[in-house]
């Protein structure tokens, strides 16, 4: 009956001091939907995270915000349910769908219990499939978003990333908040809403993960009854953004007492050989596990932060290197300088042994903690699938850190650290700090 | 759909802290408690240490203190450098942190099953051999206040909740600020961080939680070795912090603040908490605060107040009864654009009056009883999460046996338990009503 689904177990053997015991294996529904599975049958449950490629980066223009306003509808009322019918189902049946807005991307995240998995499923495919987007609940969840666009526009770090993504990426999507602006929301109509689904659910861009008590043969059936009544194809995904931000710092001036900062500049992309040379010299330089080089200069030495950190930010149509502080608004002109100071002598100096070291140790140690739960593995195997990696990549991928030598983070690092390139987007009134436009 | 009201979702959220597992449960012969829990499906493991000392057990003039020493505690021992305790963590592939509220201070540790070992002796070293420099404790000073600054005074609505909880505690140290008011935390000191630690850091003053792929006879054997031979501290008592007295006259507050652009209205009423072998009346209040605002759909005040008339963009209900003395119960109401406060206040009171006159809905109360008995089994997975349940309970006042029997007490709460406990509850005498407004409002306090 069911004839393609197959499996393929993947051993995991890493010299690690503890094994993600995580046996994945592919499931292709007769559809034709493919997912990866983890069978974990010992809790009466399972988690299934499923992801379109695209989100909001498929908004028209004029409509800035329908992806968004349309995922927040999704539960809003479907088929023969209203927002309220809907909801008492869910809830009787104890499963919970969260649906999520992002760049690249829009997901759904549900998690549903063995003894009446079919009609939460089901319950879930009229969400995703038949959903109604009634008048009344357009409204009501469009002053919702409302409300928080104004409440985003006092906020100092919203309007910091709001800057930034503006000078950094202009007319593109990346240049605007996915969650659109007070203007193009007010204008959004019912079937700006329709036609935002059309183009954000379908199943060519579709990844699924599952994680828990469910079978390859249940899997294979739900995907088909869940996603097969999806159209085919959806919009075609923008092209690239050019990144147009040079060195520099803007102040935005706001009057609040402390000030938020955000820096960064061009980064490296996910699939570059080099991806994992600069994603330990982030770990290094600002990463959030060890003790990094920013939180010993910025806080432990001088105090003049709660926290700092940086992070590679490898989007689909763009990437960066990204990093956050806050300092009192006296401060925050130091707190720039220890940074610039920073991030110029790793471009000059590199990486020491030492350092490298610590951080393959921390690493790959800490690798296995992130398989804590099934609704986190199923989010890492959709990543695994968006990213392209193989299905074996779990019990590779500490070698794939190990391997990574000194001459490696000194090529990459002229890369991902220029100084001369490095913008701070800073809101609040920082005293003494000079805007350079 | 409430996730555009972000810092209204996570401060008043009505989580069901339902929990019933098996767990093991010892103590030492120096009074230490231990709790473990037992999960083998990955080789990873969670150690925690709870101290029965927070915010509320500080001396008066020395708010802050009991988060500042939490800092401290990273700065290092006769054996360890500062920062090498989390240095030694990370080296390990671990991961480390700590945190203090009211009634507690916690440290813990994830890292693989077989570094247990090394992550007892290590805090256990630090639960009597702290050694601190000046500078390290002037440089960490600078630090909470710019935490001050990021979770506080940059943050209006965290100034809000502030003034009201001042107002809401007339004598108990629930109305100071966890992390401090700034012009204490700027005068405090090595001495007073070290007192504090004298004070109160002991193994009888301290609950061990171990969560994950161990054996309770492997914890117990290695906490004996650690933690064993650590002697208690004999000045450790009962904590008695100063009670309200009756509160017999309403408060209201209006906190105007410029960056404010989404006014709302809070208010919350003194409540009682959940105490050992009595938690019923607790329970009724959970389940009560459920019943108002625990769906965004089907509860009563959404219902109310953003479906049939269309006043708010968000209200709900919050109660959180695992507290060591008396806690609140609130409900908040974010007006539609156009609503004045006064209005949205009135349309609140409205909805919650006409909710003692109908009643409970019964199929609500069996949804929600359902999602209790799903959460036994959703809980299984987040071993870390019930770790946390149990260190919440267990310095709170409450027992290993109280947790177990809390999700068959509210499953056996009745419809008209609850409406007695909210009538009982909704008393304008001992509440705190809240305004937060931006610039240039032209409405005034009724």
């Amino acid at each position: 009956m069911i004839r393609a689904v197959f499996a393929a177990f993947v051993a995991v053997a890493a010299a690690l001091p503890a094994k993600a015991a995580v046996d994945i294996q592919e499931v292709t529904s007769p559809g034709g939907i493919t997912a990866w599975l983890v069978e974990e049958p010992s809790i009466p449950f399972a988690a299934i995270e499923i992801r379109f490629q695209g989100g909001a980066s498929l908004d028209v223009p004029d409509e800035r915000g329908a992806v968004n306003l349309m995922m927040a509808l999704l539960e809003e009322g479907a088929a023969d349910l209203d927002a309220q019918d809907f909801a008492a189902a869910r809830e009787r049946l104890a499963a919970s769908y969260d649906f999520e807005t992002y760049d690249d991307s829009v997901s759904v995240s549900a998690r549903f219990l063995t003894e009446n998995r079919a009609e939460a499923v089901e319950l879930l495919r009229k969400a995703l499939v038949e959903p109604r987007f009634d008048q009344d609940a357009v409204e009501r969840v469009r002053a919702q978003v409302l409300s928080g666009l104004r409440s985003d526009a006092t906020d100092p770090n919203t309007i910091a990333s709001r800057t930034f993504d503006a000078m950094a990426f202009g007319d593109h999507p990346y240049g605007s908040s996915r969650d659109g602006t007070i203007e193009t929301v007010t204008a959004l109509t019912r079937d700006d809403i329709v036609e935002a689904h059309g183009r954000a659910i379908a199943r060519d861009r579709i990844y699924v993960g599952a994680v828990g008590d469910i079978t390859p043969e249940d899997l294979g059936t739900l995907l088909d009854d869940l996603l097969g009544g999806l159209p085919a194809e959806g919009a075609p995904l923008p092209p690239e953004a050019d990144y147009q931000l040079e060195g520099g710092v803007t102040v935005v001036p706001f009057d609040t007492p402390q000030s938020v900062a955000l820096f960064g500049h061009e980064g490296i992309p996910r699939d570059d050989p080099d991806f994992f040379a600069a994603y330990i010299a982030n770990e290094i330089f600002g990463g959030s596990g060890l003790q990094s080089r920013l939180m010993e200069e910025v806080r432990e030495k001088r105090g003049l932060t709660y926290g700092i950190g940086t992070y590679l930010v490898p989007m689909d149509l763009a990437e960066l290197v990204m990093g956050q502080v806050a300092s009192a608004n006296d401060r925050m002109s130091a707190t720039i300088d220890v940074v610039t100071a920073e991030w110029r002598r790793i471009a000059e100096e590199g990486v020491t042994q030492e350092e490298l070291d610590e951080a393959k140790t921390y690493l790959t140690g800490a690798y296995p903690l992130r398989f804590d739960g099934n609704g986190p593995i199923a989010r890492i195997l959709v990543g695994m699938q968006m990213d392209g990696l193989p299905i074996d990549y779990i019990a590779t991928r500490n070698d794939k850190v190990m391997a990574v030598t000194l001459g490696d983070i000194a090529r990459v690092i002229e890369r991902i650290y220029r100084p001369e390139d490095l913008h701070f987007v800073v809101v609040g009134q920082p005293a003494g700090v000079e805007a350079t436009n | 759909m409430t996730r555009y009201i972000a810092v209204i979702a996570l401060t008043f959220m009505a989580a069901l802290p339902l929990r019933a597992a098996e767990v093991a449960t010892f103590t030492l012969d120096n009074g230490m408690d231990v709790v473990v829990l037992e999960d083998h499906r990955a080789p990873v493991v969670v150690h925690m240490v709870w101290y029965r000392v927070g915010a509320a057990d500080e001396p008066p003039g020395k708010s802050g203190i009991s988060h500042f020493l939490e800092h401290l505690m990273f700065k290092g021992t006769e054996a360890l450098g500062p920062g090498e305790f989390s240095d030694v963590v990370a080296a390990n592939g671990g991961t480390d942190n700590a945190f203090t509220s009211f009634d507690y201070t916690a440290y813990f540790q994830r890292v693989a099953a077989d570094r247990l070992d090394l992550m007892m002796e290590m805090e256990a070293d630090r639960m009597v051999n702290l050694r601190l420099t000046e500078e390290d404790v002037l440089t960490e000073r600078d630090v909470i206040l710019e935490e001050r600054n990021q979770r506080t005074e940059n943050e209006p609505g965290a100034l809000f909740g502030e003034m009201r909880n001042a107002a809401q505690y007339k004598n108990h140290p629930y109305g100071i600020p966890i992390i401090g008011w700034r012009h204490e935390m700027e005068q405090l000191s090595q001495d007073d961080a070290e007192a504090f630690y004298a004070d109160h850091y002991a193994p009888n003053n301290a609950i061990l939680i171990v969560a994950g792929d161990v054996e309770p006879d492997e914890v117990r054997a290695l906490a004996e070795r650690y933690y064993g031979v650590i002697p208690a501290n004999p000045d450790i008592e009962p904590r008695m912090r100063p009670q309200e007295p009756p509160q017999l006259a309403e408060r209201r507050i209006t906190y105007e603040d410029p960056r404010v652009a989404q006014p709302y209205v809070v208010r919350t009423y003194l409540a009682p908490e959940r105490d050992p072998g009595d938690q019923r009346e607790a329970a009724a209040l959970q389940l009560l605060a459920e019943i108002l605002g625990g769906s965004g759909q089907t509860s009563v005040l959404p219902r109310k107040l953003q479906f049939e008339t269309q006043s708010a963009v968000y209200a709900s209900a919050f109660y959180s009864g695992t507290s060591l003395d008396d806690t609140t119960f609130g409900v908040v109401i974010v007006p539609s654009q156009g609503v004045e406060l006064a209005a949205a206040e009135a349309a609140l009171d409205q909805a919650v009056a006409e909710f003692l006159e109908e009643g409970v809905d019964a199929q609500q109360l069996e949804r929600i009883k359902t999602q209790i008995r799903a959460s036994l089994i959703y809980e299984q997975d987040n071993i870390q999460s019930l770790a946390r349940t149990y260190g919440m309970a267990l310095t709170s006042g409450l027992t290993v046996e109280d947790v177990q029997a809390w999700p068959d007490i509210l499953k056996s709460i009745t419809e008209e338990e609850i409406l007695a406990a909210a009538r009982r509850v909704f008393d304008r005498k001992t509440a705190v009503t809240g305004w937060l407004t931006g610039p240039g409002t032209e409405e005034v306090m009724q």
